[in-house]
Parts: structure tokens; sequence; C-alpha cells
């Protein structure tokens, strides 16, 4: 038999496998966008803020994730802090590995994204605020009525930009037994050594996965350049 | 209707206002001249809390806007504001930008508010422009609706920041035009402005400011053709 041939077969043999790997990424990386959305709103307005309770706990969220690798993250929140429930506690604590890596990619993502939120903000003309509190709007009102709206079409691009780098971050969850795609296509090649296959299939499942949110984001982008022509 | 009482303002080391005392009559059109940097502009927006005053006092209407319980919002529902670059909502069409605060802070109805925005179009001859965005509109057009959705809170006093500094010279006329009829219709106006020709025909009063004070006061005739002070000589020597 052909070396293609067997590639072949071994790229369908993987297949199965690799699809359910992908809903467990799809799975959590839309979790990991939602929570790491609003987490990053949150430590956008934090950063923001005037008030230094706010302000400094955002700032160090940030500052750490955005310092530290996600493998690490990931072993310290996995690993690194039922280990320290135990010893404190004496208790065994346990975190399901979806759950653990939905919250990591959450926090990971949450911190970048509130540097893109932050700078959308900050990008809209000082003199947007002004005019609207000027005409008797309160801040919050001038946040939602006349800042958002403008931020957001600056936020959406490089908010994409960080949805497909979760997404392909996810597959470091595979360190955690997250059964992702990545995961997934580790175990077929433990069991055949057939790693050209296996992985090329994985690479391109992920290629499709980050080619279809770039599709989505592009529509997104469209709809919201329309609606608004205000260049 | 407005009293100023001693104003400072501190930009960090950076004295900008040295004690600015002065009383604003109901329907006055006041014309605030003077070098840049002088602090006309930060006076101004003293008057609506954009800046907040290191010292000293202001009343608007009998409320002390430097009260610190004061209800800044409420204060600025009765200051309208027009800014040199217009900064008009981009992502909202000249109607909706006129409406939009006559629905959120004063609660009108929808049909109202728009009713009053299309009034103030036509007030402002743009009444063809409702349903179009700013950045189709030219700069004195722009202009025109950004005072318009200033007069749509039905403001009791109303000021210009350097209004047709950003302009073409072709579109100033427009905009003072619009200016000048409001003035007409008794509106009390604080103008910051290098249209001499504005100040000398539509104000009431000139003020003279440099270096963060009020150098000189008076009608237009006694500061255009009469000035007293060395600094306003010199001044108007050089723009007129």
């Amino acid at each position: 038999m052909s070396l293609l041939a067997s590639y072949l077969q071994h790229a369908i043999a993987v297949f199965p496998s690799l699809l359910r790997g992908a809903v467990i990424t799809i799975e959590v990386t839309t979790f990991a966008i939602f929570f790491g959305l609003i987490l990053g709103t949150i430590a956008a307005f934090g950063k923001l803020s005037k008030r230094s309770v706010f302000k400094i706990p955002s700032s160090i969220y940030v500052d750490f994730i955005r310092g530290t690798p996600l493998f690490v993250q990931i072993l310290i929140f996995y690993y690194g802090i039922p280990g320290l429930i135990n010893g404190l506690t004496g208790e065994v604590f346990r975190i399901d590995p979806i759950i653990a890596g939905i919250a990591v990619c959450s926090i990971n993502s949450g911190a970048y994204n509130a540097e893109i939120v932050r700078a959308g903000i900050k990008s809209v003309d000082r003199g947007q605020m002004e005019a609207a509190r000027s005409l008797g709007m309160t801040e919050r009102q001038s946040m939602k009525e006349v800042i958002m709206p403008q931020a957001v079409r600056l936020i959406i691009p490089p908010l994409g930009n960080e949805f497909i780098a979760l997404l392909k971050d996810s597959s470091l969850l595979a360190v955690i037994s997250v059964h992702e795609l990545s995961k997934n296509g580790m175990l077929y090649v433990s069991k055949t050594f057939a790693a050209f296959p296996a992985y090329i299939s994985v690479a391109f499942v992920y290629l499709a996965l980050t080619m279809g949110i770039s599709r989505v984001l592009n529509y997104i982008e469209r709809r919201l350049g329309v609606s608004d022509r205000s260049e | 209707m407005i009293e100023v009482n001693n104003l400072h303002k501190s930009f960090g080391k950076l004295k900008v206002l040295k004690g600015i005392t002065e009383k604003i009559e109901e329907s006055e059109v006041v014309c605030v001249i003077g070098p840049s940097g002088s602090g006309k502009s930060t006076f101004l927006r003293c008057l609506n809390l954009l800046e907040t005053p290191t010292s000293g006092d202001i009343w608007i209407d009998g409320e002390k806007v430097t009260d610190p319980k004061v209800d800044i919002n409420k204060i600025r529902e009765e200051v309208g504001m027009v800014f040199q670059r217009f900064n008009l909502f981009p992502h909202m069409t000249a109607l909706k930008n006129i409406a939009l605060a006559p629905m959120k802070v004063r609660g009108l109805p929808e049909k109202e508010a728009y009713d009053r925005s299309r009034d103030l179009l036509k007030k402002v001859g743009l009444e063809d422009k409702a349903d179009v965005y700013p950045n189709s509109l030219s700069g004195g057009q722009q202009q025109r609706v950004a005072i318009a959705r200033a007069l749509a809170m039905r403001p009791k006093v109303m000021l210009f920041d350097e209004p047709t500094s950003a302009l073409d010279p072709e579109m100033v006329g427009e905009v003072l035009n619009v200016m000048k009829d409001l003035a007409k219709e008794g509106m009390t106006m604080i103008v910051v402005t290098h249209e001499m020709g504005f100040a000398r025909e539509v104000g009431n009063r000139v003020l003279f400011m440099d270096d963060g004070i009020i150098v000189e006061k008076g009608t237009p005739q006694e500061i255009f053709y009469n000035a007293q002070n060395e600094r306003t000589k010199s001044f108007l020597s050089k723009i007129l």
C-alpha cells in the first residue's frame, strides 16, 4: 500500500474523533468568548475608572494574565489551586477539566479583551463625551448612547483576532486531558503512531473553525459599517 | 442671569484663570475676545463645569453652580454649549442628534422629541437634512445642527466656544446668521470668538481677556474704537 493511501486511511479513521473533539473545542471557546467578554468589559471599565478600588485590581488582573503563559495558567488553575485548597482544608478538591478549561480560557481572554475594549473607548474623541455631558446626559447615558456605539466599531476587528487566538490556544487544554480537538488527535497518534496524517487533519479542522469565525466577524463588521455610515 | 465671583482655575502648576468676576444679565450677548491661551475657553467651560473651577463661585439663574452638592446634570440642562469642532454624534442622523438629549434627559416622548427637532432643523435652515449623517454635512451645516442640538434642551443660556474657528471662510456667515437670530430672540449668549464683526454687530458687551483675567470690558463701541488698556489696543491692532 502506498504511503499516500495509508495516510488517507488514517485521516478518514481519525476524523470522527476529531469531530467530537471539535465540538468540545467549540464549546470551550464559545463559553470562554462569552465570559471573557464580560470579564474584559468589567476590567476595561475598571481600568478606566478614576477610583483606585476599581482601577488597581483591574490593572493587576490584566498585567498578571498578560505577563504569564496560558500554559502555566492552566497548570496553576487545574493542579495548583486544588492542591492549595487540599493543603489548607485537608479535603480533596477536584475540578472538572472542561469547567477548569472554560474558566482559565475566560480569565485569560478577558485580560486581552480588557485592553481591546479600553483602547476602543479611549479612541473615541473626547469631544463626544463633552458634548453629551454638556446636554445634561449622565456619564452612564453618555457612555451607552454616544461612546459605546462608536467604540464597538473600533473594538470588533481586534476582538475577532482575539477570538481566533482563543480558539487555537484552547488546544493547550490537552495538557489537563480535556478531550478537545488536539487531545483527540494525540490519542489517535498514541494508538497508531500515524503522526503526520493525524496532526495534519487536526490542523485542517482548526483552519476550518477559524475561517468560520472570520466569516462571521466579517459579516458583523460589514453590518455595523453599513448601518452607521460614519467614517 | 450669570454671576461669576473671583473664579480661578489651574491645571497643575499652570494658572489659567486668575480671578474672573463678571455679571451677565438676561438676554445679554457677551462676546469674549483675546489672544489664544488667555483663558477664554477655560472660562466658558467652567460655566457648565466641563472644567472644575479651582476656586471662586458661579451662579446661574440663582443656582450656585459651584456648590459641591449641586446636581451638575441639572445645571447643564439649562446651559447649552456649542463647540469649535461641532462634536456631533457621528453614528446618528442629524435629527437623532437633536432629539437624543430631550428624550434621554427630559424624558420627552419620541414623537414630541422628533417634532421639536424638526422645528429646530427648520429654524437653522436644514429641514431637508433630517436623515443625513453628520459626515455628509459641510462644516457650517454641522455647526448649525450642533446649535439646534443645544437648543433642543431649551436652555436659558447658550455658550459658544469659537463656533466658527474650524469653518471654511465661506461657511462662517451661515453660522453667524443663526446666532444673530438667536440673539434677536433674546437668548442669553456668551460667545468666545475671533469674529470681530459679529462682536461689533451683535454683542451687547465685549470682554477682552488676557493672561487669565478680564483686562477690559465695555460696549463694542468702547472696546473697538476707544480701548483704554494698552494690551487691548495692541491685540486689536493686530487683528483689525
